[in-house]
């Protein structure tokens, strides 16, 4: 600690001077330095991705979308017509990967009309171009009040985002995946912490843990190819890939995350506790249902939310096997598309600086405003009210 | 010593290999208070633990031998343990309350027994918490966390909790050894009070508190029973050499 020998330390005003210990001073800069940088990519990421964002908020960026929106008004859907030399021109993107998302698209959404409205369009994308400026601030108006409806069309003719319907897609897959995740994920971890014989433990948490490894791009192939075909056999519905085959795949990545929390909030309970419980003539069930569990409840409240959170951003396995129809239904055996996948699958096909292109990036900052939300209530209301409500106060 | 609750019969215990407790033979008289003392390790609390088969609890206990309450024996393989236990409580050497509030924590033991009629259960946590000695300390705050009480009153608590489940036997694992002597004598003095109902074990490394509290004492060491009658005459007249030594303090 420092050059003094303790045999001759004494009591002067020259020993007890302060020192100045630089190697824990390095130290401890360096470890403070790592946190802010931290802190800070974490705040530039959210300012670039609002930032990508804010042309929506202002009036003057706005005129490359609008002007699809003049020539649509009286017009069905046209998009995705299938010829290709009409497509660069409805889109005003010459990009060939443009193809690749229509038919997608036109597979899905079967109530819009192709194919038919291309003469229509011949004329339409020819006379936009004066009408640009005259429409501009209305064209604005109409994205921001597109965002309350419950369509999704970011590529028609007449754009339209509904990010009600994304939002609807959302939850449902996050309460479906959170309807099994969460008693499962936190009942394993109850079993393997009160009940399971040392041997069981020892295979069990290994073997969950596991699965958190697994890409999510497996997790989603295994969705897509087995359970969706297993499921719809099973009920019999007609949409193969759906909200519910997403939200069961989700939850297999959620699992994990709850699990390992959850575990080793219910292992921290203090063994006396549950002596106490016991000794009180309760059974193991009853010991870990109403002790040990609420004992542990601030960290598998915890441990839930994360849960969601690992949902509401997890994109591969949604892309791969909710369908991506923004359908509006409570259904579950629908076709659903959530905000993670609809970023996912479009952020490639849109141009910079387009209204879409702007719109994926708002939804990018509202998923991020969306987890900062869940991990302050996790923060503070179990900190402050759920911990007083279930031990007193 | 006639009217006999619990009679032991060459009771043995191995933690694993070592042997813990070797062949006990002894009867704890009903509504008594029966203190335990011995040295450290000697296996006082291994034994305490035996008589509501907590030791079940830890892997790699052996037991043989009787432990007849009542003239059953708890480790007959037909004798369920949750049973044993809701009828034989125990207070721990260190307090250990729930992190519930202070009525949940004496209401807890009534409701797992099936009691769900609120005002019964009102009636014994205040029953419970009187006879504890601790219902005038915490009448006006059941509510709070039971986390928020002092030592002293987080073990009338903890006696209070067992209480609530009417058991016949009460056992207490120095139950005063971490308080100061205001909490001590008031926990004394429930013991007392206590006797009248309950049958009473307690184990102490106090000699003014066996000799005040209890009836009966039992003198442990090394794992075997030395000596056990009346306190009265342990402390005065013990048949033993090592118990008389241990208890006027000239020990190892
Ligand atoms: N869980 C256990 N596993 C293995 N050995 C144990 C266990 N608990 C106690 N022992 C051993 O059994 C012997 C008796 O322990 P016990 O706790 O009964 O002593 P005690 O008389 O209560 O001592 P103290 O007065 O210090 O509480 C000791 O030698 C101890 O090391
Ligand atoms: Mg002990």
């Amino acid at each position: 600690m420092s050059s003094q020998n303790p045999t001759t330390f004494s009591f002067t005003k020259e020993s007890l001077k302060k020192q100045f210990r630089w190697s824990e001073f390095l130290a401890e800069k360096i470890i403070s330095g790592v946190a802010f940088l931290s802190i800070a990519i974490i705040f530039l990421i959210f300012i670039f991705v609002f930032k990508e964002s804010l042309p929506l908020f202002s009036s003057s960026k706005t005129v490359e979308k609008t002007e699809i929106q003049v020539t649509s008004t009286t017009q069905p859907e046209t998009y995705g017509a299938p010829t290709e030399d009409l497509e660069p021109e409805t889109y005003g993107t010459p990009t060939e990967d443009l193809t690749a998302i229509d038919v997608v698209e036109t597979n899905e959404l079967e109530p819009e009309t192709y194919g038919e409205a291309v003469e229509e369009l011949t004329v339409g994308t020819e006379e936009e171009t004066p009408k640009i400026t005259e429409t501009n601030k209305e064209g604005k108006n109409n994205t921001w009040s597109t965002f309350l409806s419950c369509e999704w069309f970011p590529v028609s003719e007449n754009p339209r985002f509904g990010l009600i319907a994304l939002l609807i897609g959302t939850l449902k897959v996050t309460i479906i995946a959170m309807l099994f995740a969460g008693p499962l994920g936190v009942l394993a971890a109850l079993y393997t912490s009160t009940f399971a014989s040392k041997r069981a433990k020892e295979i069990i948490k290994p073997v969950i843990e596991l699965l958190a490894a697994f890409p999510s791009v497996v997790i989603g192939f295994f969705a897509l190819m087995i359970m969706a075909t297993f499921f719809q056999n099973l009920f019999g519905y007609e949409t193969r890939l759906n909200a519910f085959v997403g939200g069961v795949a989700m939850a297999l990545a959620a699992i994990p995350i709850i699990y390992t929390i959850s575990e080793d909030a219910l292992s921290a309970v203090p063994k006396t506790y549950t002596e106490a419980s016991l000794a009180l003539g309760a059974s193991k069930w009853q010991t870990a249902f109403f002790v040990t569990l609420p004992a542990a409840i601030p960290g598998i409240f915890a441990a839930i939310l994360l849960g969601i959170g690992r949902v509401f951003g997890e994109t591969m396995i949604v892309l791969m096997a909710t369908g991506n129809a923004a359908l509006n239904s409570a259904n579950p055996f629908e076709s659903v598309r959530t905000f993670a996948a609809t970023i996912g699958s479009e952020m490639a096909e849109t141009v910079f600086g387009e209204t879409h292109y702007s719109v994926l990036f708002f939804i990018g900052s509202l998923l991020f405003v969306f987890s900062f939300g869940l991990n302050a209530l996790a923060e503070f209301y179990v900190k402050g009210k759920l911990i007083k409500k279930i031990q007193g106060k | 010593m006639k009217d006999i609750k619990i009679e032991v019969n060459k009771l043995s215990l191995y933690y694993g290999e070592k042997l813990a407790l070797n062949e006990i033979s002894m009867q704890i008289p009903r509504n008594k208070v029966t203190a335990l003392i011995g040295p450290s390790g000697c296996g006082k609390s291994t034994f305490l633990r035996s008589i509501n088969r907590m030791n079940d609890l830890i892997p790699d206990v052996k037991i043989t031998g009787e432990m007849l309450v009542e003239g059953v024996n708890i480790y007959d393989k037909n004798v369920d343990v949750v049973n044993i236990r809701k009828k034989i409580g125990m207070v721990f050497q260190k307090s250990n309350p729930f992190p519930k509030s202070i009525y949940e924590n004496i209401a807890y033991g009534p409701k797992i027994n099936g009691i769900k009629d609120k005002k019964q259960l009102d009636e014994i946590v205040e029953t419970s918490l009187r006879q504890a000695a601790i219902w005038d300390e915490v009448k006006d705050r059941l509510g709070d966390s039971a986390m928020g009480l002092s030592g002293g009153q987080q073990q009338r608590l903890c006696i209070a909790r067992t209480l609530a489940v009417s058991p016949d036997i009460v056992l207490m694992d120095e139950p005063a050894s971490a308080l100061d002597p205001i909490s001590t004598s008031k926990i004394e003095e429930l013991v007392h009070q206590l006797k009248e109902q309950y049958t009473i074990i307690i184990v102490t490394h106090n000699m003014q508190q066996a000799a005040r509290t209890s009836d009966y004492t039992a003198f442990f060491y090394l794992g075997e029973l030395i000596e056990m009658d009346k306190t009265k005459s342990i402390f005065t007249k013990p048949s033993k050499k090592q118990t008389e030594d241990y208890i006027t303090g000239r020990f190892g």
